[in-house]
């Protein structure tokens, strides 16, 4: 007897696995918002180039202003958790925007601050590594920065 | 379930200070698991704050928040006693509500 190599039949169920669907119907959540201002800024979180972003959120640059107050650590020692505030004196704030640098995307949060909110935010980001943060305030129709760079001793990003 | 919301509202004369912390892992679509695979992203898009029928701050978020995210801010207009709903959504379609009272 030859050894015949022994072929082993398969029974290919093709077609009979389609996959049910069962119970997983996605609930609508929050009625849809009316002004298209409100939407999601899903393009803008996807780029990785902060002048892409800031483009791509506003449409326009912003120019460093002392009356934005950029608070962030000097040294990260988590760039997990990094704490991150930003207050103003400026009139008429309708949003803010944090943007760091090097990030793989370089927006990070964008509030918008409806009239009567203190135009003002403190949240915790994460960073990659040293690089600048920077933070942008929409007054009255133009954009205001600060930038602050924050070393890194721990990336934010290896989990 | 215990709410993923936990948030501290309260009333100073006519600011009212509101501190939130949420949580949520927050996963970038970066990171590695133990076995070597990429674990999906999964971090909340939008968190909207309203009171008195009325939005007062709305946070749109990428994955850059931290995880278990933490922000503070305040408003005018709100008394004691009104209500603050705090909702948010996330990229997988999940999401949570809470409504609390400003202290």
């Amino acid at each position: 007897m030859t050894p015949r190599p022994l072929a082993t039949r398969r029974l290919i169920l093709r077609g009979a696995a389609s996959v049910a669907l069962l119970g997983l119907g996605n609930l609508p959540i929050a009625p849809a918002r009316a002004a298209a201002n409100d939407k999601y800024p899903e393009q803008a979180f996807k780029l990785k180039n902060e002048a892409d972003a800031i483009k791509a959120l506003y449409g326009r640059t912003a120019e460093p202003s002392d009356k934005v107050k950029l608070d962030a650590p000097e040294i990260a020692e988590n760039g997990g958790v990094v704490p991150i505030s930003v207050t103003t004196t400026l009139d008429k704030v309708t949003s803010i925007s944090f943007f760091v640098a090097e990030n793989p995307n370089a927006l990070a949060a964008s509030y918008r601050i409806p009239d009567g909110t203190i135009p003002g935010v403190a949240n915790r980001l994460k960073m990659a590594k040293t690089t600048n943060v920077t933070a942008i305030v929409e007054a009255d129709g133009k954009l205001y920065s600060a930038t602050k760079e924050v070393k890194v001793t721990v990336g934010g990003c290896g989990g | 379930m215990a709410s993923s919301i936990r948030v501290r509202a309260i009333s100073n004369g006519d600011i009212t200070e509101v501190q939130t912390l949420i949580q949520h892992p927050m996963d970038t679509g970066l990171v590695k698991d133990a076995k070597g695979e990429l674990i999906p992203a999964h971090f909340i898009q939008q968190l909207t704050f309203e009171c008195n029928g009325k939005d007062v701050f709305v946070a749109d978020w990428g994955t850059a928040i931290s995880k278990d995210p933490y922000v503070k801010f305040s408003f005018k207009g709100a008394r004691k006693g009104d209500d603050l709903k705090i909702s948010w959504t996330d990229n997988k379609g999940g999401s949570d509500t809470i409504t609390a009272k400003i202290a």
